[in-house]
Parts: C-alpha cells; sequence; structure tokens
C-alpha cells in the first residue's frame, strides 16, 4: 500500500492505497469522480484521457503512484460552475456525440490539443491529432467541427479550414 | 495485474539498489511495461519510477553531437527545435510514435531498452550509429539490439542516455499498423561521415537489423532512384497476420525510399 497524494481539479486529496491502483481507479471509485470512464483498458481508445501536470495521458495506462505529487485536471475540472468550457459548449453546439461514452476523453484531448496550437487548428491537424481518441458513433465529423470551433472561440486563429471539416 | 510494489527512485544509483533488492523493473513511461503487466504478461515484484530523476531527461545539442536523456519524452524529442536543426528526421519518428497521449509518458530509454521488434526508435540509434549509454558502460548500437526484446543491458543495468553525432541527412519512414501505429516495416537511413547506414524495423525475425542490400544501393547515390530495382531477400523476416515476409521485403525498399526522399527534402 501506499499513500498517495494527488491534487484533482484543484483539491489536494490523499488516499491508501494498492500500489497497482491505476490512476482511473483511483479516480473512478476512491474520489467517484466517474466522468473518466475506461474502455478499451489497452491504451487504445482514449475515453480514460486526463490531463497530469497540463499534459494529456490515458489514466488506464499509468498508476495513480506514479501521479503522486503531481496536479491532475479531469473531464469534472473544466466546467466553470453552471458555465461549460468553450470545448464543451463547442461539443454540445456541434453535437459532438452520440452515445457520450468517449465524449470525457474526446474533450480532454481537444482541451490538450489546442493547447499545444496556439497557432490554430485546421481539419487535417485535428484529424491526426485525434488518434489516441476512438468513437464508435460519430464517425467523428462533428467532434472536428467542435474542436476547430473550440479552437477558434478558445481565441486561437484558426486556419481557415473550419468550413471543411 | 498482481500486486506490486511501486518506488520512486531519488538518483540512478537509488534506482539500482532498489531493483536489485527484488525482482524488479524500472520503470520510465510506462506505456509498455503497465499494459504488459496489466495482462500479466510480466509481473516484477518491484518497480522503480525513474522519471523524477532529473539529470535523466533532456535533449542537449552541441555542435553536431546530440545528447538525449533516457527519460525525455517522445513529445520532448518530436518538438525540440534544436534537435530539428541538427537532426529532423528524429523529431518526425518520434512524433509518429503511437498518439499524442502515449507520446507524453514514453520515454526513449524506456524504447530502446524494451527493443520492440517493430518500435522505431532502435532503427533511428542503429542508423545513426548511436552509443547508448548505462549507469555502467558505453554501448555501440550495433552491440545494443540482440534480438526480439533482448538487449546487451544486464539486470541491474539501466540506459541514461543516448549520444549520436548528427548525419547530413537522415530520413524515416515507416509503413504503420492501422491500429497501434507501431511499424509493420520500418526504415531509417543515415549519410554521415562514415558512408550510408540504413535501419530495418518492424520486419526482422530477429528484431532490428542493417539492410546491406539498400546500404549498398544508397552508397553508390544517395537517391531514391538508386534503389530502383533492389531486391530484399524475405529470408529472416517476418510474417504475421499482418504482413507476409514477402510483402514485408517489399516494403523495405519502398519505405526506404521514402525514408531518403524525406532525407533529401
Amino acid at each position: 500500500m501506499s499513500e498517495v497524494t494527488i491534487n484533482v481539479n484543484g483539491r489536494t486529496v490523499t488516499k491508501t492505497v494498492e500500489d497497482r491502483t491505476l490512476l482511473v481507479h483511483f479516480l473512478r471509485e476512491e474520489l467517484g469522480l466517474t466522468g473518466t470512464h475506461v474502455g478499451c483498458d489497452t491504451s487504445q481508445c482514449g475515453s480514460c484521457v486526463v490531463h497530469v501536470d497540463g499534459k494529456a495521458v490515458k489514466s488506464c495506462t499509468m498508476l495513480a503512484a506514479q501521479a503522486s505529487g503531481s496536479s491532475v485536471v479531469t473531464i469534472e475540472g473544466l466546467a466553470n460552475g453552471a458555465e461549460l468550457h468553450p470545448v464543451q459548449a463547442a461539443f454540445k453546439e456541434h453535437h459532438g456525440l452520440q452515445c457520450g461514452f468517449c465524449t470525457p476523453g474526446m474533450i480532454m484531448a481537444a482541451v490538450d490539443m489546442i493547447n499545444r496550437h496556439p497557432e490554430g487548428l485546421d481539419e487535417a491537424t485535428v484529424r491526426a491529432e485525434l488518434e489516441g481518441n476512438i468513437c464508435r458513433c460519430t464517425g467523428y465529423h462533428n467532434i472536428v467541427k467542435a474542436v476547430l470551433a473550440a479552437s477558434a472561440a478558445m481565441g486561437k486563429a484558426s486556419k481557415g479550414k473550419a468550413k471543411a471539416a | 495485474m498482481y500486486s506490486v510494489n511501486y518506488h520512486r527512485a531519488a538518483s540512478v544509483a537509488d534506482a539500482v539498489k532498489k531493483v536489485k533488492a527484488g525482482d524488479g523493473k524500472f520503470l520510465a513511461g510506462g506505456m509498455t511495461l503497465i499494459p504488459t503487466m496489466k495482462s500479466r504478461l510480466a509481473a516484477p515484484s518491484d518497480v522503480v519510477d525513474i522519471t523524477r530523476i532529473a539529470s535523466l531527461s533532456g535533449i542537449t545539442v552541441s555542435g553536431k553531437t546530440v545528447t538525449i536523456g533516457a527519460t525525455t519524452t517522445h513529445a520532448e524529442v518530436a518538438t525540440n527545435a534544436k534537435l530539428a536543426k541538427v537532426c529532423p528526421a528524429l523529431c518526425s519518428l518520434a512524433s509518429h510514435i503511437g498518439d499524442p497521449h502515449v507520446r507524453h509518458k514514453g520515454t526513449i530509454g524506456g524504447s530502446i531498452s524494451n527493443n520492440d521488434p517493430a518500435a522505431d526508435y532502435p532503427s533511428a540509434m542503429l542508423a545513426l550509429g548511436a552509443t547508448i549509454v548505462t549507469n555502467k558502460r558505453q554501448i555501440p548500437a550495433d552491440k545494443f539490439f540482440k534480438g526480439l526484446f533482448e538487449t546487451a543491458l544486464k539486470e541491474d543495468e539501466m540506459v541514461t542516455e543516448v549520444t549520436f553525432t548528427a548525419p547530413a541527412k537522415a530520413g524515416y519512414a515507416k509503413f504503420p499498423n492501422p491500429a497501434s501505429r507501431y511499424a509493420v516495416t520500418g526504415v531509417f537511413v543515415a549519410k554521415g561521415k562514415d558512408g550510408v547506414r540504413a535501419a530495418v524495423t518492424g520486419a526482422g525475425d530477429n528484431g532490428v537489423f542493417r539492410s546491406k542490400e539498400v546500404e549498398a544501393a544508397l552508397a553508390k547515390k544517395f537517391d531514391a532512384a538508386s534503389l530502383d530495382g533492389v531486391k530484399v531477400s524475405a529470408k529472416g523476416l517476418m510474417g504475421d497476420i499482418h504482413a507476409t515476409p514477402e510483402y514485408r521485403a517489399n516494403l523495405v525498399v519502398v519505405m526506404a525510399k521514402r525514408a531518403v526522399a524525406a532525407a533529401n527534402g
């Protein structure tokens, strides 16, 4: 057993857990933050994506103990009270989801992607960057639209290919 | 995953001591080790996290000499501006490993220590004639990669950094598995002061190897057209559900052409 201390969505929590506890299980079962999903459990699908120290990672492929001392942001940490994060708002506006299972990971991946591309995004870049997130419903079109719209809304210059999506 | 004890190492010496204390494994990004443990293909008694050892991370470029710390992530290699100036092929290679989230965690030291026969980095190390530096010694890449998931590393030995001289030209191309992005076949070509080296990953029955046929053709002229009509033997190549040995043999030439074209810009 290890004592794990993580700042999750701005709140520092300490729990004693088995060393083999995965970060995603720490979030879901120890903290009740069930917005982060377990899809494939083999680091393919991306429904478990969270940010650790500002970087998108697959929380099913990381021990909670590895994240001890780090800051984690999950889907629950994005909205400002009742006000949705621009990426959440864009997914709602552009209907970037159907069943919604992949959505938390998609949104966390999109936020990370937009942060890493301050120069703006085009459709090809968004599609390439979504390599690690699988959606079985939408065919990705509306997800790509939502990410491009969010990128523009967040004040980043779009390269003008948003309409092509 | 079976039960395991997690430790965090404060230094290289501390990491080695902790691994030796049990049936331990060094843990860097964990992008291979954690899934392997989850599927119970590996069951170390202990994992020793080396990612908080500051000296193991980072990229330095001094003239043409490049040194990359073992725990430097694929994302860091992909986006390093100094490295992009002297060896953009390595940045490009790193930018196509796995997916963005994997690249935030996976490390160059982990990749070469694991020596997956379809991993990208081993081909770069071999073609660049890199030196693999460990806590004990310096190992030329030619002597480091020993076979499928096998390296010259001893149980209590860990990679601390890799170093190489940036070649005049280098390029990498792979035919990625559409699901995993691992190389079905990938070729890294480098034209340096010691001539042309071409290393193939994903295709060899015994892991990464240098292609004599490709090197001989490119030694005459470092041009994709030099590879026209070049045949690579299917002997010793992998056959699996993804591709036959013959298909991979053909891919070696095709990927080598693309790698040279990329190198020549």
